[in-house]
Parts: C-alpha cells; structure tokens; sequence
C-alpha cells in the first residue's frame, strides 16, 4: 500500500507534465531535426525523396527573389521600428497624465491590435487604392498629387510598414505606458529644481528608465516583421515587381505553389536561425548601451 | 500661468482625438462601405445615401461564411479549452511540485518559446498529412492544443498560491486533479481570464495555419474564407463585397472588445511583460 503510494508519488508529476512533453516532440522536436533532415534532399511530397546533398543550401545562397525578400523585409522594419517606437511613445506620454476618458484613448488606440490581420489589409487596400482610395482623394480634395501606394514599385513595402505600424501602435502604447509608470516622479522633481528643460528630463530620465521596454519594442517589431505573411498575401500577392514578396510568404510559395518541400525547408531553417541571431545581436547591442 | 496650462491641456486633447479619430474612423468607414452600393463606395461619407443589404446578399450566395462562423467558433472554444487544462496540469506540476528534470523541462519551455516558427512550419505540415489530418478540425486545434506561454502563466500563478491550501485539500481526500481544477482555478481567476482571452483571440486570428492545412471550404475558419474569397476572383473585383465580409470576420471580435476592453488590453499587455 504505502509502496504503491510512493511509486504513485513519483510517477505523478511526470503524468502531470506528459501533455507538454509529448507535444514538444511532435510538434518541436521532431519538425526541427526533421527539416534539418529535409534540407539534404529533394521532395514534391507525392515521389520518393530524393537525397541532394547541400544542393538546397548553394540555390538558397544564389536564390536572389529570396535574398529581395529579406531585403524588402529590412526596408520594411527600417521605417516600421522608428516609427512605431515614436508614435507610440508619444501617445504614451500623451496619456500618461491626468486625462479625462483616458479608457476611451486606450480602447480606440488598441482597437486594431484585436481585429484580424485579414480585416484590417482589407481594409487597408481601400485607404490605399490609387483612384478610390481614400488617402489619395484627401491627397487630390487638397491639391496634392496621387501616389501609388500599392503599385509605385518604390513605396509599395513602405505603405505596408506604415499599415502594420497603424495596426500594432495601440499595444505598445499600452507597454510604454506601464514603463513610464515605473519612473519614479521624485527624479522628474528633483531635475526640475535642477533647472533641467522638458527634453532634458525626456532624455536623461525617461529614456534611460523605459530602456527595457525600447528593448520589448524592437525584439517584439523585428519578430513581427520577420513574420510578415498575410499583408502582402493578400493586398499585392508580392508585387509589384516582388518589391513586397516576404520571405514568409516565398517560403509559403515554394513549398505549397511549387510543392519544393525540401528547398522550403531549407529557407525556413535558414530563415529562423537568421531571425535567432537579429534578436541576439539586438539583445547584445542594448544591454551594451546600458 | 493658468492659461498657458490650460492651452497646453487642449492642445493635449487635440492631439490624442486626433489619434483615436484615426484608429477608429476607418472601422467606421468599412461598415458604412459594407451596405453601400458599388457606385457610392468611393465616396467619404461615413453612411450610404441607400443603404443596402446587397454586399452580404450577394457575398452569402458566393461563400459559406455562416458555417466558417461556425467552424471557428468550434476550433477557438476547443483549442483555448485544452490551452487552459495542459497549461494548468503541467503549470501545477513545475509550480507545486518537486520531480528529477523539472529546471530541464522549464529551460525547454522557455527555449521553445523563442524558436521562430518558420522552422517548423513545413515538417508539421508533413506531420499533418502523415497522420491523415489534412482537411480536419484536429489540424486546426491539436498543433495549438498546448501553449508554452499559458504553462509558464499557469507555473507563475500557482507559485503565488499557499501550499496550506494544497495540504488542506489533500486531507479532505482531493485527488490531484480536483485540486488543480476545483480548489486551485477560483482561485486564479485573473489569470484563467487572460490566458483564455488570448489563446482565442490567437486562435480565431489565425490564418496561415488554416491556409496551409485546409482545402475543404465547409471547414475553413472565417479568416481563411475571407481571405481566399479577397485574393481570388469570386468577389468580382466588387469591393463592397469584400468589404462586407471583412465587416463579418470583424464584428465578433469588436463586440467582445466592447464588453471586455479592460481585460482584452492587460491581457495583450501581459505578453509582452512577461518574458
């Protein structure tokens, strides 16, 4: 009896946590070391597979739409992490003081963080449409020229930066708020008898307390963008001229228009150690300013 | 003195209406394009001169969006369902409970969290197809069925829990599930809250997923059926048609925004804060 306990005892915890273990190996351990296993070879699914050797990693090092890929990926979070990090501190510091229906600013703020991704490049293709769209009629209703948001070839990956920014400002608002909360108002007292100008304050006190949520800002953004899928799927099927094609949605491509399994294996692992190391370095890069 | 604060005051909420006009009007436009004719889409006005109900007419005849309403429903309730029950099980057992590989298990835990997804998306698509899941509800739900991020949530709360009230329930002869989900969940509400908040809003948000592993239009979510039905040619280039489904994937969600807003904000909020 007492025996029987112990070993019940025991086994417990492991019963407890075997939902977690089991699903870790199919659904992370296995795909890992398998897409690993698929890089080496070729496979449409429906054939046997075939081994290539590192055939997949020399066409991935010469793949130039993929290479534009990562490239219109970088542009895309060149615009979107400053100005997500600006709009959104500057409502934050807006709201964090005495305001009256401050709830009401936070919801309206926060409403497209909640709405499909789907609802809002919907949504979006409209605002940017080039005779219809609504951004171009205030453009043209105040004399300015019409720009071709989506299909100029040279802003087309902006306007969709400029879209997600709009969709996830409202979150980080939320977080830089908690962050300028943190700071305690005796040094903002304590600088303004000091003589220290608003700026001042801004720059040598907030900055330097909300670091870590900066940090939040930029790691959270990059994965964003890294995942950028849906936007460009949607509203310019990559176009034009693959100047907004993203490595997500190439990678969707190869393996599921073209049925190249073990080439899209190979770009998704490539793709995800490159995503690790951006966030490493980042990591790096920050708490060396510190 | 006085007037300067007070033009400052104002110049304040200028700016932040201005903000909130901007995140909110479009929403407003969309609904108001949703009834419009084809003809007076275009303008700017905030309401149709006639509205209609001929967008969602003509887009119900097109697509089986009350059924994709259905399904995801379906799939949201039951993968934020098994989200909650493995997250507590196992959150109980690395919180309460002292066992041989627990700091392994926890480091993998958080190790997994940071693995970008990209490298797994194709093997478990494979995965799918090898265990005859393609074109199932499962697909949608099992490869969601257990959240790294609702673990460490549960782990953390049940860390903030007296062991007295572990002990106590244990003499009244309380098995160790009774005790997680009878005596421990009232008492963690806050967290039950956010971790079911968003594990639905991910669930229901979800496209890629569905997109890959979904053929079947009688089981696509409402994301994936409005998006197919966007990109391909079955709108007819008819905007308003669109726009009136995107109107419909929205609307759920709004409305529970509306009625839940402060937990939908310290939910999201907790993801980033948490790490």
């Amino acid at each position: 009896m007492s025996r029987g306990l112990t070993i019940k005892k025991t086994i417990l915890p492991y019963v407890l946590v075997s939902p977690y273990l089991v699903f870790v190996m199919i659904f992370v351990v296995f795909p890992v070391l398998f897409c690993f296993f698929l890089t080496f070879h070729k496979w449409n699914i429906i054939s046997p597979m075939q081994f290539i050797g590192v055939d997949n990693y020399s066409r991935l090092i010469h793949d130039r739409l993929f290479w534009k890929a990562i490239g219109n990926t970088l542009k895309f979070l060149l615009l979107h992490i400053p100005l997500q990090i600006a709009v959104s501190l500057f409502l934050a510091q807006l709201l964090n003081q005495k305001i009256r229906a401050i709830s009401f600013f936070r919801a309206s703020f926060f409403l497209p963080v909640i709405v499909s991704g789907v609802v809002v490049t919907i949504l979006w293709q409209q605002l940017f449409g080039y005779d219809s769209g609504m951004i171009n009629r205030m453009l043209s209703a105040i004399g300015l020229p019409k720009a071709g948001w989506l299909v100029n070839p040279d802003i087309a990956i902006y306007s969709i930066a400029v879209m997600a920014t709009w969709k996830n400002v409202g979150l980080y608002v939320i977080l830089f708020l908690v962050g300028l909360q943190t700071v305690p108002p005796q040094y903002y007292e304590a600088a303004k008898l000091e003589g220290a100008s608003p700026w001042q304050r801004f720059y040598h006190i907030t900055l330097p307390m909300i670091n870590p949520t900066i940090f939040l800002v930029v790691v959270l953004s990059t994965i964003g963008g890294f995942s950028l899928f849906i936007e460009p799927y949607i509203m310019t099927g990559g176009g034009p001229m693959n100047q907004t094609l993203s490595a997500v949605l190439y990678i969707y491509k190869q393996a599921f228009q073209y049925y190249n399994m073990g080439y899209s294996a190979t770009l998704g692992f490539f793709y995800a150690f490159l995503i690790m190391t951006v966030v490493i370095l980042q990591k790096r890069l920050i708490e060396k300013e510190e | 003195m006085k007037e300067r604060y007070s033009f400052w005051n104002f110049m304040v909420y200028a700016a932040l209406l201005v903000a909130a006009t901007s995140f909110i009007y479009p929403f407003i436009w969309m609904i108001g394009a949703a009834f419009a004719s084809s003809h007076e889409i275009g303008k700017m006005t905030i309401w149709p001169d006639h509205p209609s109900w001929g967008n969602f007419r003509s887009m119900m005849e097109k697509i089986p969006i009350g059924r994709s309403l259905i399904n995801s429903i379906l799939v949201a309730s039951l993968t934020t369902s098994l989200v909650l029950i493995t997250g507590s099980t196992v959150g109980y057992a690395l919180a309460k409970m002292r066992f041989r590989g627990r700091q392994l298990i926890f480091y993998v835990i958080i190790f997994t969290m940071s693995l970008p997804f990209q490298i797994t998306l194709i093997p478990n698509y494979i995965t799918m197809v090898n265990l005859h899941l393609v074109d199932t509800y499962l697909a949608l739900v099992v490869p969601f069925a257990v959240s790294a991020f609702a673990i460490l949530m549960f782990r953390q709360a049940f860390q903030g829990l007296p062991q007295a009230l572990i002990d106590a329930a244990r003499l009244d002869g309380c098995n160790e599930m009774g005790i997680i989900f009878r005596v421990l969940w009232p008492n963690i509400k806050p967290t039950l809250v956010t971790v079911a908040i968003l594990s639905f809003i991910g669930s229901w948000n979800e496209v890629l997923w569905p997109l890959i592993v979904i053929r079947n239009e009688q089981l696509m979510t409402m994301p994936q059926l409005v998006t197919l039905f966007a990109v391909g040619g079955r709108a007819d280039a008819q905007l308003g048609v669109k726009i009136a489904a995107a109107v419909l994937l929205a609307l759920p969600v709004m409305i529970a925004f509306l009625f839940f807003q402060k937990h939908f904000i310290q939910s999201m909020a907790s993801t980033g804060l948490k790490d």
